[in-house]
């Protein structure tokens, strides 16, 4: 169960307040603990609660894509669901990625390639290239970005974007 | 975002005694649509039933040839499973046809039939809307109207419904497994959806102690001759202004079985068997298919904005049609409409 003590819980309904509710979640590998109130959403936990804020809010409505993470090796927009709902999930976020001091062969190809002009989109684009490879199923520039379509660059970065991701796609 | 309690369903009789217990309660399962509405202050629920852990998740075949779809497949996994992308292709289509990747990873089957219209007067507190707030109005008849409906609409609502995936699903002639406090039961898909009329408020004739627990898909599934064509402003990533799911069988050019409906233009998905008889038993004719698009669209009524839509469905359907005719789907990767 993933609630708080029973009687927290209680105490907290007689008062009109919901609790607190206590969740393990496993982030870039490393389990963390923490109490959240029940309309936290992931991205907030992530942001405000466990100070990964690589993850970005653009427009928290599942419009825009820069919240993109990785659950339980899916991309998903982590604006749209509550840390509650995702208690013993493994989740990886941008600071994930770089393993061992180097950096993803994404981060690599996106900083080769010029993918980006202010950065706001990029973590999120990065999750979701990544997410997307796994999926195996983008071959062409087209199909990429179909399949990319979920992220919005609003600096228009796209041809080099998918430039970057069909690199790292074909040495892959 | 507003403050609710949130417990988490252990099992489908759980799940329905908590939601009768409480009026003000909601199911979550993907959270796409209830989230977002929640953020926004239109939907308010005191509590959220957590439904996510019901063992709700497999995809199986039925004794009759048909297939079973549990209420929380991710609609990306249903898309992708094999008896889907072999027997119904056209589900899969439409589902790829909509919303993006991550939305797909997070939402679920049942939720997908249970989505909000996207009407932005229903989205703005500040306006008057009778699907939000019961007798107040309809800000979108005068309004900005351009994505709204041109069918089934009523002087209390023309929102529509905005899902691709029951578009094929009305096509597909699919069933509702439901579960509530006096038992399950079953509805056919044309009964799931409702029309406006003068309770818009009511998107569905689903009960509200009442939960989705699987789709039901009957054999026929059109895999020779099927399309989901979409029309939309951006070519991914949005809603649509006009789309048709086509399933036809054919044999030595004559159309033995038709269906088609169209989405986007109506508070459900629209079908209409006697457009759809006009093609049973003749040749596949772009002239049989634009007396089809005429006699589904006979109807049709425009608003100041969206009067586009009509023409612009008739011309769907009769492409559709045609793509589904020549065994030639829309690719939903590559845009190019052929």
């Amino acid at each position: 169960m993933a609630q708080a003590s029973k009687s927290t819980q209680a105490a907290a309904e007689r008062r009109g307040v919901p609790a607190r509710v206590a969740i393990a979640l496993t982030v870039n590998g490393v389990e963390r603990r923490l109490e959240v109130a029940p309309w936290t959403t992931l991205l907030d936990a992530l942001r405000d609660r466990l100070d990964l804020t690589g993850t970005k809010k653009g427009c928290d409505h599942g419009q825009c894509g820069a919240c993109t993470v990785l659950l339980d090796g899916r991309r998903i927009y982590s604006c749209l669901t509550l840390a509650v709902m995702q208690d013993g999930a493994e989740v990886t976020t941008i600071e994930g990625l770089a393993a061992n001091g180097a950096l993803h062969p994404l981060q690599e190809a996106f900083i080769e390639h010029d993918a980006f002009q202010c950065g706001y989109c990029t973590p999120g684009q990065i999750c979701s290239a990544v997410g997307m490879i796994a999926e195996g199923r983008a071959r062409t520039a087209d199909e990429i970005r179909e399949a990319m379509s979920g992220n919005i660059c609003r600096c228009g970065a796209y041809p080099n974007i998918v430039a970057a991701i069909q690199e790292v796609m074909e040495r892959s | 975002m507003i403050d609710f309690q949130y417990a988490r369903a252990t099992d489908i009789a759980d799940a329905v005694r908590r939601i009768a217990a409480d009026p003000s309660a909601k199911f979550i399962a993907g959270g796409t649509n209830l989230i977002d509405l929640m953020k926004e202050d239109v939907e308010r629920p005191t509590r959220l039933i957590d439904i996510t852990r019901l063992p709700l998740r497999k995809v199986e075949e039925t004794a009759d040839g048909g297939l079973r779809i549990g209420a929380l497949v991710p609609n990306s996994d249903l898309a992708r499973h094999p008896l889907v992308e072999s027997r119904y292709p056209l589900l899969a289509s439409a589902i790829l046809a909509g919303a993006s990747q991550q939305l797909r990873n997070m939402a679920s089957t049942g939720g997908n039939l249970v989505q909000r219209t996207r009407c932005p007067y229903f989205y703005d507190t500040a306006t008057p809307c009778n699907k939000r707030e019961p007798a107040t109005g309809c800000s979108a008849i005068a309004g900005l109207n351009r994505m709204h409906a041109i069918l089934g609409a009523s002087e209390a609502c023309i929102a529509t419904h905005p899902s691709d995936m029951c578009v094929a699903l009305a096509v597909l002639d699919a069933k509702v497994h439901v579960t509530g406090t006096a038992g399950g039961r079953t509805i056919a898909f044309a009964d799931f959806h409702r029309l406006p009329g003068d309770t818009p408020q009511r998107d569905t004739n689903l009960r509200p102690d009442e939960i989705i627990t699987a789709l039901e898909l009957p054999a026929r599934g059109f895999a020779a001759h099927y399309t989901y064509l979409k029309v939309r402003d951006r070519l991914s990533y949005a809603f649509a202004l006009v789309s048709v799911a086509a399933g036809l069988e054919v044999e030595d050019g004559t159309v033995k079985e038709a269906r088609f409906a169209l989405g986007g233009v109506a508070h459900r998905p629209w079908r209409d068997p006697s457009a759809e008889a006009v093609l049973r038993g003749q040749a596949a004719s772009e002239a049989g298919f634009r007396r089809a698009a005429e006699v589904l669209l006979r109807d049709a009524k425009g608003y100041a904005h969206n009067a586009f839509k009509i023409d612009l469905a008739r011309r769907t359907v009769v492409r559709a049609l045609t793509q589904a005719a020549r065994g030639e789907p829309q690719s939903q990767s590559g845009k190019k409409v052929v």
